[in-house]
């Protein structure tokens, strides 16, 4: 085996090793959306965060615009605080609101940002404030008892328990 | 071009120093044994030294010591005045540079072929173009006889020709101290004497000093100048000149080299009498 | 109490095995600038580590690929999500069995092949030759080999996944009849570069450094016999493997937990 056969073979192979990586990386994964992209940071605040992850994406009009990167409680308001990066390519106006959507039925939450009319935009570090928190499934079901109990019979609402407070961990 | 002086035979120069002296050094290798107990030994420069004794007595673990590579338990194993320290990297990388040893079955690297084998000391060590190295190489497998073999993979030569091979090696760097360990056993009588005549030639062309550690006394004899004889406890039990030896009244020594089968070396393991073994109790 | 005494003794050997080990492994890095001056070594280690394993490793991926696309496809069409097939192999593939398995099988061919070669070269007095020529033996034939290893693995690795998510695209959309186009842009949503690759290739790089050290130690610490060589092949086997498994858990753990 020459010295210059074994380089040249051990050249391949880290090539094809190489293209493995690549292949895995693009095609394979989400290597596509902008990873260190400019950004900018904007502030949203919900009532129920709901199974909202650190990472998962920002949408607008299904289009990934940013990805959330903390998520943070206020210790006055009790409100869930998310911080968004959002791609410097694309401006919102301020009356721009937010709202956590799930992906499919069962999927994956994310931010929904729907834009809005107004011709100031928001600035690097605003908050958006206008939010819709996450839908929470327990009071969902709890709601449409609730509908149903009323509309059977009025005053024979059954020990209708009132929507329970909404408990947040919905894995 | 003829020259005036013929420049005097290296065997008749006055013995005058030590290359290389064992002061009292008991070693083993490890806490509960000892393999060598209060030896003594000094082997004179340029010289053929040989080392003989018995499987077990110790023989090549004086050459590993020579080679520093381990540390002895009580002594010194000096060289050239200046004791082994076997922690001083520097001291152990300048003694093995000027040494050569030949292992018993040759010890060849075998993924590489003989030529690359005996160019292997003088790639690591020296800036050589390749050029020169190809002249050295193809110079030490003259001298042993095996310039023809250079291409040869080390799986397609005899033992005999991988030791030959070895000595190439150990010699690429021409050092001066030599040390072969067992290099005659296993070989046949021709190559046995190759082997013992490439071992004096050596010696004597390039003023190196041979230590020879074999139990074959008549090959060692024909070429050696001083000789020691060890016992298995790890002891010196002789050591002086071939002739000296040879005449020895020493009963140890006398079997030793005549190669009597019973003596102070007895023939039988230690055992009850044969009797009781075989369970008889009157004879038959 | 002989048995408290026993305890003891096992403990104070297992002790003694880590720091040699360590020490091992401390001079094994010291030697690595010195031996790195003449890359060929190190080369044609990745040579033969890395190239002469390529079979074992593609093979391997394939079926793997052929078979996870079969069973997850089982099990995800009952909930009518046949469609994630290719994500989930993939996210199994590239977290967990490329890694795993690469390993588990690099320690089988080449980690053994190492630990026979260095113990046979022990027991041929080469490495003895070699010191006694003023040349280290760790640098010369133990650096280049550990390197060639680290090396070698991430790439087999990746391939394997690779290869893996090939055979399932095959068994998916070829075979089964799913979409080719969802088959790939619902793993492309799912799976997240730096996190479940990134994660994936530094596992890969941790298990090289085990397995191609434990090889080295072992052909190293070997016997100088041929039953010493067998039983040194054996334990690097069975080290490298128990080792990879119980790191492949502490960094799942790691990098994997949910927050």
């Amino acid at each position: 085996m020459s010295k210059r056969s074994t380089e040249v073979l051990v050249g391949l192979f880290v090539l094809l090793g190489i293209a493995a990586l690549v292949f895995l990386a693009l095609r394979a994964a989400n290597l596509s959306s902008f990873n260190g992209a400019d950004t900018y940071t904007l502030t949203a605040k919900f009532d129920n965060i709901g199974g909202l992850k650190v990472r998962s994406p920002v949408r607008s009009a299904g289009v990934v615009v940013g990805r959330v990167t903390s998520i943070t409680l206020d210790p006055k308001s009790y409100q869930g605080v998310a911080k968004l990066d959002i791609e410097k390519s694309v401006q919102f106006p301020t009356d721009s609101s937010a709202r956590i959507l799930t992906s499919g039925l069962l999927g994956d939450q994310y931010i929904g940002l729907e834009a809005g009319g107004d011709e100031k935009m928001f600035a690097p570090g605003d908050t958006i404030k206008s939010t819709q928190s996450a839908v929470v499934l327990e009071s969902l079901i709890s709601q449409f008892l609730f509908n149903k109990a009323a509309d059977a019979g009025g005053p024979t609402a059954p020990a209708a328990n009132p929507p329970p407070a909404p408990s947040g961990a919905k894995k | 071009m003829s020259s005036e002086h013929t420049l005097p035979n290296i065997r008749d120069l006055p013995a005058t120093d030590k290359l290389i002296e064992f002061d009292h050094v008991n070693f083993g290798y490890d806490p509960t044994s000892t393999v060598l107990r209060d030896i003594s030994a000094s082997f004179q420069r340029g010289k053929v030294t040989a080392i003989l004794g018995g499987s077990g007595c110790g023989k090549t673990t004086l050459l590993r010591l020579i080679g520093g590579v381990h540390p002895v338990r009580q002594g010194a194993v000096r060289i050239n005045g200046e004791a082994i320290d076997t922690r001083n990297a520097e001291q152990l990388y300048k003694l093995r540079r000027r040494l050569g040893m030949l292992f018993q079955f040759g010890a060849l690297f075998t993924d590489l072929s003989v030529f690359e084998n005996v160019a292997f000391p003088l790639r690591e060590h020296t800036d050589l173009d390749e050029t020169m190295i190809r002249d050295i190489v193809l110079m030490k497998l003259n001298a042993v006889g095996l310039r023809g073999a250079a291409p040869l993979r080390i799986s397609q030569i005899s033992g005999g020709m991988a030791r030959r091979v070895a000595l190439a090696r150990a010699i690429a760097l021409d050092p001066e101290l030599l040390l072969y360990d067992e290099p005659f056993t296993g070989l046949d009588p021709i190559a046995m004497g190759v082997t013992a005549n490439l071992i004096r030639k050596l010696n004597d062309a390039t003023g190196a000093t041979s230590l020879v550690v074999s139990h074959d006394v008549q090959e060692c004899f024909e070429i050696c100048d001083y000789a020691y004889i060890m016992a298995a406890p790890g002891v010196v039990i002789a050591h002086g000149r071939p002739e000296e030896l040879n005449a020895s009244e020493d009963p140890q020594v006398r079997q030793f080299i005549r190669g009597e089968p019973d003596g102070p070396v007895k023939f039988h393991y230690p055992a009850p009498p044969l009797a009781q073994d075989l369970g008889l109790s009157g004879g038959r | 109490m002989e048995w408290i005494a026993a305890l003891g003794r096992f403990a104070l050997d297992i002790l003694r095995s880590l720091g040699h080990h360590a020490a091992f492994f401390w001079e094994l890095l010291r030697t690595l600038p010195v031996s790195l001056r003449r890359p060929y070594f190190a080369i044609a280690q990745v040579h033969a580590l890395g190239n002469l394993s390529l079979l074992v490793i593609l093979s391997s991926g394939l079926a793997v690929g052929f078979v996870l696309a079969l069973q997850t496809y089982y099990a995800l069409a009952t909930y009518g999500a046949a469609d994630s097939v290719g994500l989930v192999v993939n996210l199994s593939l590239v977290r967990e069995l490329g890694p795993v398995v690469t390993a588990l099988l690099f320690a089988g061919r080449a980690g053994t092949s190492l630990t026979a070669e260095i113990g046979l070269m022990k027991a041929g007095e080469q490495l003895s030759a070699m010191e006694l020529m003023a040349v280290d033996p760790k640098s010369r034939v133990l650096a280049p080999r550990f390197v060639g290893g680290i090396v070698a693995m991430p790439l087999l690795a990746l391939l394997f996944s690779a290869i893996g998510i090939l055979g399932a695209y095959v068994v998916a959309v070829l075979l089964i009849g799913l979409d080719p186009g969802n088959f790939w842009s619902i793993m492309e949503s799912g799976v997240d570069v730096r996190r479940d690759l990134g994660n994936g290739i530094i596992k890969s790089i941790v298990f090289g450094v085990i397995c191609s050290f434990v090889a080295v130690y072992q052909g190293f610490e070997a016997k100088a016999t041929p039953e010493g060589v067998a039983r040194a092949t054996t334990r690097t086997v069975v080290i490298s493997s128990l080792t990879v498994l119980a790191m492949d858990f502490v960094l799942t753990a790691l990098m994997f937990s949910t927050r």
